[in-house]
């Protein structure tokens, strides 16, 4: 691995696990860090551990729901759901984030008029 | 934002299940694990190397968990929680210095409590009756004559509440009731009691309303109507056993059959509103044909009507008043009131606002200098703690941590602090509310309420973070490596610490010497106050209250009057016996007086004057000094001459210049010789200048209202008191017993507010006093032991015992100069702020100052004499030998 991972912002794991739960439906936390990492590319410096903190600050907030049921491997495992509140509020937080990034996109590509710096 | 609401009451509700949920967290973690290995597994790991790639991938667990209970509940309170915890292990262990700082801290916010309380009760608060605000007193523009000129008849009254547009109700009390008026006749003894005669509507003026039984009925407001009486509520508990039926039943007062139809609430308390320091047992009508002729009497309150304002008030005032006659039966007495509106709030509490604002700030210095003194001790306490706030530094805490620590410790403190003070206010505040012999209004009402709590939790508060703060901030501020380096041994410890710890001293010292010179100017008025020349003897005599029957005979009384003084002469040990019926500073009234001579008399002739009823050898019982003339003799009475002895204001008002005896004047409405004069009596208080008095013997066109026996003796009242109540139930089976109280007791009421500010101010500055030296002695003491080895090796080195003490001594007195000297520039100013409060003492009084600093400065080298002693006396090879 050449480059170090990229450290999280602040408010952007929340985001990640609002997306993975409305895109691919109830999942346990196992699940939900697997799938952040997978589509990261492995870019992300995560410890699944964080998830945890994150689901439960989701959960209070009523974005999700939590209900204990079995995996495929017939294993005892809390599965978490997007509600109606989180959806909206993904919403949000995608158009906030796009808008982010785009904003991030333009300053970076700017040239100076002399040309190159 | 509901969510963040949602998410605070979830926090709160977690934090209380948190056993659960870390059961089920660390479950789901298994889990999650166990599918990892799994996973680990299908990719063709070996078992181990799945576990602990898992494990890697996972992070830590136990940080994962403390990652979701902050998270999830309120990781403040944990942090607190384990402050708390540290905080009583590190007092219980330092359990000195907790004791010291607890009880330094107790002082000072048990002395700011006990303060506001009385503040808040006297000035803030407002009075206890239905919408206060609307309430005025109504009182002569010009109240020269004492009571009487604060007062009105009985007709004037009426019109004035017929006419006037600004006021809801008017009414008023009979303002010359003297204590123990009328006597209470059950089985047994009689008692005296105290009775106060209201004009028609004064409860519903005030908006008072009875919480037994009902108040009086207009009918019973006229003459000859069923005598009824109203019972106080303290009265009603304490004499009639709180009887719940006693509505409706007969009590004998004085002779007569009255009916008691109702009990005022116990928040009512008449004598703390409008005769401080009185206790009023019961309150009968007042009714208007019965004083038509007697005067001005009534003391008038007033209910403004809603909208109205002071000043419109006012302006109608100054528009009737002066159109009102005095007597409508006399039209020829003529017209002409003066009518002053005040707040009834301000006319009762307004003259002690200053003193009162001068005793906050006085007690809330001492509160600062209990912060400044406990910051000296935890700085000291600091030093001592910065190898183990550098060590928990190092280990990676964060400033904001460790301040918040501190912090922590300093709330702590100032908990405990306000808890204990808060016990001594109430010790404080119950004695001080049952104190009826000072006489300041409201004050029996105090006591720790709701708001007092308040400013209990907020001076709490505000000391922790003033006194905590400065050591906090040091503490955790301090360059790792210089605190790990400054305190190895065998160095001597950085100065910045020292500087400051000197500062705080020097700021405690001026602080204390601005609570000194105030205390000390004010003690020094009150004792000019004591030595005024009361125009009386005030010690070694007493009154007592005698009750007789007359029938309304003056040759009767005369005859009563006679018995009951030259018995009382024929008691052992007494030197001289009279009879007043008023004393003075205690009730007065006023009537006028004037030179009878060549031109007719109009309304301007007259003075207003004092006027007592007097038996021959009152003036001598009481010590007065006749300055010319002579005393009245039983003669005078009994051959009903008109004579009357006036005192030397009259003399000069009258005929200044001349000699005024065996001239003529007209007093009482009669022609009166003058035939004696006698030195100016201070008749309302020791600080007022002596008004016009005169006395009149009890013949008939005089009539006494009732009748004080004073006797001069060298043996103390409480001896006599037997043989004078012996005495006078011999002539009057029916004498109640009334007590026998010394004549100083009514100077000490005038004086006693000013004697409780002086006691007040004077025990702050001794506190202050003392926190201060505390501090002079904590800072040499320390430096001292700090410099043990220094001082070692200079004795070492030939420096003598005496040279080291003196080293120390002038270390403390440069101190001590530097803090007099700003707090001397402070007390001028301060001084010049209460000057309206001193009595013939100039705010830059020499004496004061000098006495002052030579005090401050004593004290201060007290302080640091002990650590001077303890140095000199430091072994050169001990002191060397332990480095």
């Amino acid at each position: 691995m050449g480059q170090s991972k990229l450290d999280l912002l602040q408010g952007t794991l929340d985001v990640m696990v609002l997306q993975t739960l409305e895109v691919l439906g109830p999942l346990h936390g196992y699940g939900v860090a697997r799938r952040i990492e997978q589509v990261s590319g492995n870019q992300v410096l995560l410890n699944q551990g964080t998830i945890y903190a994150s689901l439960v600050r989701l959960q209070q907030r009523g974005w999700i729901t939590a209900k204990w049921g079995t995996s495929d491997n017939n294993r005892k495992a809390k599965f978490y759901s997007i509600t109606k509140v989180g959806q909206k509020q993904l919403v949000k937080d995608a158009a906030y984030w796009q808008r982010l990034a785009g904003v991030m996109g333009r300053v970076l590509a700017m040239q100076g008029e002399g040309g190159k710096p | 934002m509901s969510y963040s609401l949602r998410e605070a009451w979830n926090r709160v509700r977690s934090f209380f299940r948190s056993e659960e949920l870390d059961h089920e967290v660390q479950q789901e973690m298994a889990s999650h694990l166990e599918m990892a290995v799994e996973e680990n597994l299908r990719h063709g790991m070996s078992r181990e190397e799945a576990r602990r790639q898992a494990l890697v991938r996972f992070g830590g667990v136990e940080q994962a968990l403390e990652q979701h209970r902050e998270s999830r509940a309120l990781p403040w309170v944990d942090i607190l929680r384990q402050d708390l915890r540290f905080t009583f292990r590190m007092l219980r262990r330092d359990s000195g210095f907790a004791a010291i700082a607890v009880l330094i801290l107790a002082l000072g916010i048990g002395a700011n409590i006990a303060v506001f309380s009385v503040v808040n009760t006297i000035l803030l608060r407002p009075l206890p009756f239905r919408d206060p605000q609307q309430l005025l007193r109504i009182v002569e523009k010009d109240p020269k004559a004492g009571e009487s000129s604060k007062t009105y008849s009985a007709d004037a009254t009426e019109d004035f509440e017929q006419q006037n547009r600004s006021f809801q109700s008017v009414s008023g009390y009979f303002a010359f009731t003297g204590p123990d008026n009328f006597k209470l006749v059950g089985n047994g003894q009689p008692t005296p009691v105290t009775g106060i005669l209201v004009a028609k509507g004064f409860f519903e003026t005030l908006g008072v309303e009875a919480s037994l039984g009902r108040l009086f009925r207009s009918e019973e407001f006229l003459k000859h109507a069923q005598p009824v009486a109203l019972l106080s509520y303290p009265f009603w508990k304490r004499r009639l056993g709180g009887d719940p039926s006693i509505v409706g039943k007969t009590i004998n007062l004085s002779s007569t059959s009255v009916d008691v139809i109702g009990v005022l609430p116990d928040t009512f308390d008449f004598g703390s509103v409008f005769s401080p320091g009185a206790k009023v047992d019961l309150f009968v009508p007042y009714i208007m044909d019965d004083f038509r002729d007697d005067g001005n009497d009534l003391a008038l309150v007033g209910r403004l009507n809603r909208g109205v304002t002071l000043a419109q008030a006012q302006r109608e005032a100054d528009q009737l008043w002066p159109q009102l006659y005095f007597e409508h039966k006399h039209p020829e007495y003529g017209k002409g009131y003066t009518g002053q509106v005040t707040e009834l709030k301000e006319y009762v509490t307004g003259k002690l606002r200053r003193s009162l604002i001068v005793l906050w700030c006085a007690v809330g210095l001492i509160l600062l200098i209990v912060c400044v003194n406990l910051s000296n001790l935890l700085l000291a306490r600091a030093a001592a703690r910065s190898k183990e706030f550098a060590m928990r530094r190092a280990l990676g805490a964060r400033r904001g941590r460790l301040v918040r620590q501190l912090l922590t410790e300093s709330l702590v403190l100032a908990a405990a602090g306000g808890v204990v003070g808060l016990g001594l206010a109430y010790l404080i505040l119950s004695y001080l509310a049952h104190q009826g012999s000072i006489a300041l209004p409201l004050l029996a009402m105090v006591r720790v309420d709701g708001t007092v709590l308040e400013w209990t939790l907020l001076i709490a508060v505000g000391t922790a973070v003033l006194f905590g703060a400065a050591p906090g901030l040091r503490m955790s501020a301090g360059n790792l490596q210089e605190v790990l380096k400054d305190s190895g041994p065998g160095v001597t410890e950085g100065r910045k610490h020292d500087r400051m710890r000197s500062t705080l001293v020097i700021t405690e010292i001026a602080l204390a010497c601005v609570l000194l010179v105030g205390a000390g100017l004010l003690l020094r008025s009150f004792l000019r106050v004591l030595d005024v020349d009361l125009g009386f003897e005030p010690s070694q005599a007493a009154a007592i209250s005698v009750d007789y029957d007359d029938g309304g005979n003056a040759a009767k009384r005369a005859a009563i009057w006679n018995e009951v003084t030259s018995r009382s002469l024929m008691i052992p040990g007494v030197e001289s016996a009279g009879i007043s019926d008023n004393l003075p500073m205690s009730r007065n009234r006023s009537w006028g007086i004037a030179a009878k001579g060549e031109q007719k008399l109009d309304a301007n002739s007259f003075v207003p004057v004092f006027v007592y009823i007097v038996s021959p050898g009152y003036l001598k019982a009481m010590g007065m000094r006749l300055m010319g003339g002579r005393d009245l003799t039983w003669d005078d009475v009994s051959s009903n001459r008109s004579v009357v002895i006036i005192n030397e204001t009259v003399a000069r008002k009258l005929w200044p210049g001349q000699d005024p005896i065996g001239r003529t004047a007209v007093a009482g409405g009669m022609d009166a010789e003058v035939i004696g004069v006698i030195a100016d009596v201070r008749e309302t208080g020791a600080e007022d200048a002596a008004g016009a008095q005169m006395y009149l013997p009890a013949t008939k066109q005089f009539g006494p209202e009732g009748a004080n026996l004073v006797v001069r003796s060298k043996l103390p009242p409480a001896t006599l008191e037997t043989s004078v109540m012996h005495t006078l139930r011999q002539i009057n089976p029916g004498q109640p017993a009334t007590e026998f109280k010394p004549i100083q007791g009514l100077v000490d009421h005038a004086t006693s507010p000013r004697r409780f500010f002086v006691l007040l101010v004077g025990t702050f500055a001794g506190l202050g006093l003392l926190l201060a030296s505390l501090g002079i002695y904590g800072v040499i003491s320390y430096s001292v032991t700090r410099q043990t080895q220094e001082i070692g090796i200079r004795m070492a080195l030939g420096a003598t015992q005496s040279w080291v003490q003196f080293d120390v001594m002038w270390k403390t007195l440069r101190l001590a100069l530097i803090g007099v000297a700003v707090g001397i520039s402070a007390s001028l100013v301060v001084a010049r702020l209460i000057a309206s409060l001193l009595f013939q003492t100039a705010p830059t009084d020499p004496l004061t100052l000098a006495g002052m600093v030579a005090l401050l400065g004593m004290v201060a080298l007290l302080a640091g004499y002990l650590p001077a002693r303890r140095a000199s006396k430091i072994n050169p090879m001990i002191a060397l030998r332990t480095n």
